[in-house]
């Protein structure tokens, strides 16, 4: 992940690319959460006020999806499937293992990692299933999991 | 000497398992070999179990080679595979796969086949032809042959496709929309994100000839962000489509306009639901709407609006080319045509089985899916996602029918099958089935909201051996409020996985330790 700071200029240029359009507002986040990494309360502001909304309208979508992000993620995002075919596949015991092995807890983060439960990547006749920084990678047995890890930090 | 064809998909679950590694490393071995090869990116034929699965052109076949991996490369090419040559993984002519050969392939006719983002390949294999007979035929014989197909909505609510359209269509309004489902977040299902990433043209074609037939000139499709390959082959097919004219004004000269937008969802589950979906197409929280008024009087931005499934919606093209009778004669009662059904979880042989509406259970977990991956006794089989009941192994023998499912108290859904070994802990699926809840209920109506907290608390209960009689009535009596008091599936079906799996594993929630067993 490449984020930059929130920066007001660039975020005017995203919102002006959605032609100013209130009711692309989750598509406008999807925007902002790809070049700031997430949804700083400047931006709610800031949205608002150029589509015309009450801040409490933008706060309230930002809040209600779980993609969007309140506070900023590490450099990389692991998100590791905790739905039912993934269950039936380990993916228990595979989250067990990479919280021990990372050091984290689901929803925490460090400087370097965000580790996530995600419902679903749809990969269900390869679980269990996890996504870093957006690439799915199936059938992920423990070892499959370090190694995952380990090329992911080797790309920094 | 003309190019070699050699394919390797560009699917999700290809891809999760090596392909684009693969696929770079068959360029890198034909460069350094002096071989002319043209690599085509695919979509998948759905037998995940396979992926990567390559395939090369020899002749008038295409040959398969299944699990490939980038090592295998080399040995590969040592072996003539770019002829057809013998090697480990060549599992033979791809038309001859047995899990390939004995499905009714219907609506996903093209996916493996096909480039996904040529217009031209598309057009080779029947594509827009429905369009321009629609176009010809008039809108009202496109409503007559979906009401005679008999099809019905494949995101899993199951209703008549026919009249939903000619509801939308009766209904005097400025504008109308088509709204593509492809928040396809059921766990065990992929066949929306298989037939969008490997055949995405035939939807742009079913929902332009939707907007046709209701008066409909502008169409969304409401992904989810789990599928971000899904949304750039999307994107690039509808950049393709447009430019050669299939969408967009005046299409190809008949003075009909409609044109498609992709929006991604956010993470929401709730938002596969259709009112939710709409809310959040607004760019609102996906809360759901009372119902009436249907989306079909009052939806997307208040017009009329045809909410359907991405599979349904892909599934017309065919039923307009091979009339609506033709596609009837597939299935069974009230269940007309096929369902692709997704094998998943632990099963040794997942993906995408079409079939018509009457295999059984069985046949799919037994003769496609070859059992569980781990070799151990099927003991729990979850059919149509998370809200969807949990079947015992002695129940397998029920056709896939959705008045058959609904008689035991299940579902078929969006036809997601999840299997279960016999060490899964069935206390444990219950309690996920209410923390599920928890996590994706809108908090619109207070049983969904709350209600699913107590669940959780219950159960745990129940497990930790407190109280366990009162415990186990008021969880009866909690997944009756709710059936009977959320206004929509979430709240109103996730007391059926908790249900059946009382019903039918009461040992796991401490029956065997001396209580009397619970009934529904």
């Amino acid at each position: 992940m490449n984020a930059i700071p929130y920066n007001r200029d660039i975020a005017s240029e995203l919102i002006a690319s959605f032609d100013t359009r209130p009711e692309l507002l989750v598509q406008i986040l999807h925007s902002f959460q790809d070049r700031f990494g997430w949804i700083p309360e400047p931006a709610i502001r800031q949205l608002a006020e150029e589509l015309n909304l009450s801040r409490a309208d933008v706060h309230g979508v930002v809040s209600f999806y779980h993609d969007f992000r309140a506070t900023p993620p590490g450099r990389h995002v692991v998100r590791i499937c905790q739905a039912e075919a993934c269950q039936a596949m380990g993916s228990r015991e595979l989250s067990e293992h990479a919280e021990s092995s990372l050091g984290l807890k689901m929803h925490e983060s460090t400087e370097e990692l965000t580790l996530e439960p995600v419902y679903c990547l749809g990969n269900c006749a390869c679980s269990p299933a996890v996504m870093v920084d957006g690439d799915t990678f199936g059938r992920v047995s423990n070892k499959r999991f370090d190694h995952i890890v380990n090329t992911m930090k080797g790309s920094d | 000497m003309p190019a070699i064809k050699v394919f390797v998909p560009r699917e999700t679950a290809a891809i999760s398992m090596g392909a684009n590694e693969v696929a770079l490393e068959i360029e890198r071995r034909a460069e350094e070999s002096g071989e002319s090869i043209q690599l085509i990116r695919n979509g998948s034929w759905g037998a995940s179990w396979l992926e990567p699965m390559v395939e090369v052109e020899v002749g008038d076949a295409r040959i398969a080679y299944g699990n490939v991996t980038r090592e295998d490369v080399a040995g590969l090419f040592e072996s003539g595979f770019l002829k057809g040559g013998d090697h480990p993984r060549r599992l033979g002519p791809t038309q001859e796969i047995a899990y390939l050969a004995n499905q009714d392939r219907w609506s996903f006719s093209r996916c493996g086949v096909i480039d996904p983002v040529s217009v031209e390949d598309y057009q080779k294999h029947s594509g827009f032809t429905a369009l321009e007979k629609a176009l010809a035929g008039g809108a009202e014989s496109v409503l007559d042959a979906v009401l005679t197909s008999g099809l019905r909505g494949r995101g899993g609510a199951a209703f008549p496709t026919g009249i939903k359209w000619r509801t939308v269509a009766e209904t005097g309004a400025d504008q109308k929309y088509i709204a593509c489902n492809g928040d396809e977040g059921d766990s065990g299902t992929f066949s929306d994100r298989i037939l969008m990433e490997s055949d995405p043209m035939s939807l742009f074609e079913g929902m332009a000839i939707a907007g046709y037939a209701v008066g409909a000139t502008k169409g969304y499709i409401y992904l989810r962000s789990e599928y971000p390959l899904t949304y750039q082959v999307l994107v690039e097919a509808l950049d393709h489509v447009r430019s050669a004219g299939w969408l967009g004004e005046d299409i190809q000269g008949s003075g009909f306009n409609f044109d498609i937008e992709v929006h991604l969802g956010a993470g929401a589950y709730i938002c596969g639901e259709e009112t939710a979906m709409l809310e959040s197409l607004e760019g609102k929280r996906g809360m759901i709407r009372f119902k009436p008024p249907l989306p079909a009087h009052e939806g997307l931005f208040g017009k009329p609006t045809v909410v359907n499934n991405a599979v349904t919606l892909a599934s017309v093209p065919d039923i307009i080319n091979r009339g609506g009778e033709s596609y009837a004669e597939y299935g069974v009662d009230r269940s007309k045509g096929t369902l692709a059904f997704q094998l998943a979880g632990n099963i040794k042989r997942g993906g995408l089985v079409e079939k018509a509406f009457g295999v059984t259970l069985r046949e799919l977990v037994e003769d496609w899916g070859g059992g569980t991956a781990s070799g151990r006794p099927v003991r729990a089989v979850q059919v149509g996602g998370p809200l969807g009941a949990y079947l015992a192994a002695d129940q397998l023998d029920i056709p896939m029918d959705y008045e058959a499912f609904t008689a035991i108290g299940a579902i078929v859904g969006h036809g997601g099958i999840v299997v279960f070994d016999d060490t899964v802990d069935m206390a444990a699926q219950a309690r996920f089935a209410m923390e599920f809840c928890a996590i994706e209920s809108c908090g619109k109506c207070t049983p969904c909201r709350i209600g699913s907290v107590r669940g959780v608390e219950t159960i745990d209960r129940i497990v930790g051996g407190i109280d366990r009689e009162g415990n186990q009535s008021l969880l009866m009596e909690l997944c009756d409020t709710l059936e009977g008091a959320s206004l929509c599936a979430m709240g109103s079906m996730t007391p059926l996985p908790v249900r059946s799996a009382i019903k039918h594993f009461a040992e796991d929630f401490g029956a065997d330790r001396g209580e009397e067993q619970i009934n529904e």
